[in-house]
């Protein structure tokens, strides 16, 4: 498989490409811990989710959460991944006093989850398809804080042994926007499967970018890592700016080492943090407290048998069967949420199959604009998938236009309703009488003889008769049957 | 009172259920034994208050008819074992006055069978030494002394204190944990009876832990059926411990005096080391004597891996430890030396902490593992080990059904005897036992004989995985046939 081809770098000397892989520390969704009974609740007193085990208190042993085991398993059935049915694991040996084993448990040689991939949806309609190392799971750390004494740091192991999935990528990534849209895509599916919540201001996703620069087609540079980074924008402005600062540096006739830096979002810039020299020696090997991890293929056939449907399986349904643009499907499947509400919205409409353009168009344009501009989440939406099902049915059996539905939608907005029930008391209902209709096209013909001439010598003039008789029946006749009545009255 | 403690376990277990003496008697003859043996430096915590309370509950138990199978026994407990509420610090400084919340689920099946606390024994610094010399605690003493001589001598280790106090009568049993030896070695050098069982048949849960795939606990008792009966009550399985097996646990006292007739005995031609004692050389002879007088037939066999076990084993549990101990940091619990910065609080807590042994245990462990070192060395011991097993396993597979090998290379040796200058010549004391731990086999000291020096020499049964009760049943043999030894008081 080869790399989609990025934005590549104009320097000095010629173009440079920039070659980037992830990893992706995500948390698992989970009741507790990876190896302990310990609430895995966010925000808890410090030290109050704390196990024997996670305090590593002495003669205490680890035990696997099998439901751990079962979110590793479903994303890599997510992530299109072979999944191990035997893996160990290791011990990664280090000191730090918010690691109370002084080691983390993670997963070496053996992971839970071997090579899958992953495609992402690029600018222009066009794709990418990004290759994934490895699934593992692993220990996160309990928080060191800081700023609780002048001369001491306290340590809160809420966080330690929680359940993380390190996903590694292949070095497949080619520049900030295919960066970006790999991690959006992974959240994505990780949300859609419920094995991570992808909350990145919580760091429950975070990931650690390793980029290098070469001429384009020659050898793999030596890269730098920058790591612990918990928003996508971050991500890319990291990578732009680490990646010009490599092409400075070889285009000065310097050489990159290979390095730990960390990205400062304010001054938009990477820092070191420590070299190779400096690098930890983990002392990997197996853990001798765990048994190797072994499941049956039953066991894995049991949860591909109960995934949910991903992003890239809803919007190709979404296509075929409602005929919406790979654009529209593909806004509506990025979230899970905006895509729940959708159909959400589908399952209350009288007729799906007809109406399900027209409600893609309402969710993605007045729905998503309209929460836009108020910064407001679909969670919070005013309108409910069943008062927006309701106003476009009211559309799709001509009851009201599509103007009168902006006002009707602003108004259920604001102050709520029942749609229906809105249209008949303010009397937003569609004017079908055609002898009505009739009587107001032809009152406007009689008053505007000049336009009448225009129009039948430009068709097009037609518009402004359309205009008038919508104008004086306040928006309410049918556009049909004015076009028609129209046409037929002045001949065009 | 005396008599009391010069009961065994099944003797006293029959008493009390003829009410013939209560628990708080047994218990308090054995306190006294214990206080009049301080010199031994057995106990290195005597917790009488409770070890009364536990004794009145078994009374009050045995008289209702529910005294469970050790009701009212006092024991000690090896200071590697967790006592909730009780200070358990494996004899290392750095482990300071740490009383745990919880008790280990060995302990707690005693406690669940009716056992009595006496306190927490002296051992090995971690259990890292074969002597009982590392512990922060100072020496034990061996109640056996040369004849004629009043040197004093080591109890073996890293279970010395359990094992001397047994021998000295000061309880009726003892927990101990067996890494390489620990607890066959000290069994060994006090004419008691030790069985390490096969790897994963008792929890680790709650045993601070030396090397995790090696450390395994067991009973020291005054006779092969005291450790039966001991036994089942510390085995089975612990969902909190996913390297125990879940396997049922037999009757271990039932196979004590059971035949061994037609039971093929394997006599391994590769622990016949150079320069062997002659006394050891006859002690073997002798006791493969007793077992074929008994209807088994002996057969010579071949171990060709022994002699990389030793070697292999001083990678993989220094390896283990050095990652286990790392949590001994002064950053939770246990002693901390502050410094200006956390490298330094490290450093110096560890340093204050830990005791030369551990510490070069940890450097040992550290390197081995280290980025370049670990394929020749971690990785190359792990595939002696599966080497080692094979021979074992196709030795079984033969029709073997247990080994009979010397327990150790010598009697007891003297205090700072041995080790001081080259640490291989302490290792070497664990050269007929490590082997079983690397192969997770189970295994039994029983005591066969005396030196010429009047010290007490030990006999070992390996068997095969599972199969304690072969080992209780061949145990019983040698002790029929060379007798229960007991040393004179000199403390």
């Amino acid at each position: 498989m080869t790399a989609a081809s990025g934005k590549l770098i104009k320097g000095a000397t010629g173009d440079w490409e920039i070659v980037i892989g992830m990893e992706v520390h995500a948390q698992v969704t989970s009741k507790s811990k990876l190896f302990s009974g310990a609430s895995t609740a966010f925000g808890g007193e410090p030290n109050s989710h704390v196990s024997l085990v996670d305090a590593a208190m002495p003669g205490m042993l680890p035990v696997i959460n099998e439901e751990c085991v079962k979110q590793a398993v479903r994303t890599g059935l997510g992530l299109n991944a072979k999944i191990n049915l035997r893996s160990v694991f290791d011990r990664k040996n280090y000191f730090y006093p918010d690691l109370p084993q002084g080691y983390q448990i993670s997963q070496y040689k053996s992971p839970i989850v071997g090579e899958g991939e992953v495609t992402v949806e690029l600018d222009g309609g066009k794709t990418a398809t990004i290759g994934i190392e490895r699934l593992h799971l692993e220990q996160d750390a309990g928080k060191s804080l800081h700023d609780q004494s002048p001369s001491l740091s306290y340590v809160d192991l809420n966080r330690s042994g929680v359940a993380l999935m390190e996903i590694v990528s292949k070095p497949d990534i080619r520049d900030a926007e295919q960066a970006k849209a790999y991690v959006t895509k992974l959240r994505s599916i990780l949300r859609y499967l419920g094995t991570c919540d992808g909350d990145m201001e919580k760091g429950n996703l975070r990931a650690d970018v390793n980029v290098s620069v070469r001429k384009v087609g020659g050898p793999l540079g030596t890269r730098c890592e920058i790591k612990n980074m918990n928003s996508i924008n971050f991500i890319g402005q990291a990578i732009e700016y680490e990646a010009r600062r490599q092409v400075e540096i070889l285009e000065d006739g310097g050489a990159i080492e290979q390095e730990t830096r960390l990205f400062d979002p304010n001054k938009g810039e990477t820092r070191s943090m420590r070299t190779k020299e400096e690098a930890h020696d983990y002392r990997y090997f197996p853990d001798p407290d765990l048994l190797p991890l072994e499941f049956s293929q039953a066991f894995v056939d049991e949860l591909k048998a109960k995934l949910p449907e991903l992003p890239d399986q809803k919007k190709a349904r979404f296509i075929a069967d409602l005929g919406l643009s790979p654009y529209d499907a593909g806004v509506l499947v990025a979230e899970r949420e905006s895509a729940d509400f959708y159909e959400a919205v589908l399952a209350k409409l009288a007729d799906a199959k007809r109406d399900g353009k027209v409600a893609a168009n309402w969710v993605i344009n007045e729905l998503f604009g309209r929460l836009n501009k108020e910064g407001k989440d679909i969670a919070s939406s005013p309108v409910s998938a069943a008062q927006l099902a309701a106003i476009i049915d009211l559309i799709g059996e001509g009851t009201i236009s599509g103007k009168i539905a902006k006002d009707l939608f602003e108004i259920v907005w604001l102050e709520g309703g029942d749609p229906k029930r809105l249209v008949e008391e303010r009397g937003m209902k569609q004017v079908t009488d055609v002898g009505a209709i009739e009587r107001v096209v032809d009152g406007i013909i009689a008053a505007n003889p000049d336009k009448v001439e225009q129009a039948r010598a430009k068709p097009a003039a037609i518009q402004w008769f359309v205009g008038q008789v919508m104008k004086s029946t306040g928006g309410k006749a049918d556009p049909k049957a004015v076009n028609a009545l129209l046409k037929e009255k002045l001949g065009v | 009172m005396t008599a009391l403690t010069s009961l065994t376990l099944a003797e006293a277990r029959e008493g009390l259920a003829k009410k013939s003496f209560t628990s708080l008697e047994l218990t308090d003859a054995h306190l006294k034994a214990m206080e009049e043996a301080r010199a031994l430096n057995a106990f290195v915590l005597e917790t009488p208050d409770q070890a009364r309370a536990m004794a009145r509950e078994a009374d009050s138990r045995i008289i209702k008819g529910d005294g469970g199978p050790l009701a009212g026994i006092p024991l000690g407990i090896k200071d590697l074992f967790a006592t909730k509420g009780v200070r358990t610090t494996a004899c290392s400084k750095i482990l300071g006055d740490f009383v745990p919340t919880y008790e280990s689920t060995v302990t707690a099946q005693l406690w669940r069978d009716g056992a009595v606390m006496l306190g927490k024994l002296n051992n090995d610094e971690f259990a890292m030494g074969s002597s009982n010399e590392t512990s922060c605690f100072g020496p034990v003493a061996n109640p056996w002394r040369r004849e004629g001589s009043t040197t004093t001598l080591v109890p073996g280790g890293s279970s010395g204190g359990s094992a001397s106090a047994v021998a000295a009568l000061l309880c009726m049993g003892a927990t101990a944990t067996d890494t390489g030896g620990s607890i066959r070695q000290p069994a060994a050098f006090t004419a008691t009876v030790g069985i390490k069982p096969t790897y994963g048949r008792c929890s680790r849960w709650g045993i601070v832990a030396f090397a995790s795939s090696l450390d395994q606990a067991g009973p020291i008792a005054r006779s092969v059926r005291d450790a039966a009966l001991l036994l089942r009550s510390m085995a089975g399985h612990d969902p909190k411990d996913t390297t125990s097996v879940d396997a049922p646990v037999p009757d271990y006292e039932a196979a004590v005096g059971r035949s061994v007739k037609g039971m093929k005995i394997g006599i391994p031609k590769e622990y016949r080391l150079d320069g062997m004692p002659a006394e050891i050389e006859k002690l073997w002879s002798e006791g493969a004597a007793w077992l074929k007088a008994a209807g088994a037939e002996l057969v010579e066999v071949s171990l060709p891996h022994t002699k990389y076990a030793l070697p292999a084993y001083y990678i993989v549990a220094p390896a283990e430890a050095s990652s286990n101990l790392a949590r001994y940091d002064g950053v939770r619990y246990g002693l901390r030396v502050p410094g200006g910065s956390i490298s330094d609080m490290y450093e110096n807590t560890r340093a204050a902490g830990f005791g030369a042994e551990v510490r070069r245990r940890v450097m040992i462990g550290t390197y081995v593992l280290s980025a370049g070192y670990y394929d020749a060395y971690y990785l190359r011991a792990q595939k002696v080990r599966t080497l080692i097993k094979k021979d074992f396993e196709e030795l079984f597979a033969k029709g073997i059904n247990a080994i009979l090998t010397p327990a150790t290379p010598s009697a007891a040796f003297g205090l700072g005897e041995k080790g001081g200058g080259d640490p291989v010549e302490m290792y070497l004391n664990d050269i007929f036992t490590v082997t079983v731990n690397m192969a997770g086999l189970p295994g039994i000291a029983v005591p066969a004989g005396k030196d010429a020096q009047g010290l007490p020499l030990a006999l070992q049964l390996i068997g095969k995985p599972f199969d304690e009760e072969t080992l209780f049943s061949l145990g019983e043999v040698i002790e029929q046939a060379a007798g229960r030894f007991t040393p004179e008081r000199w403390w």
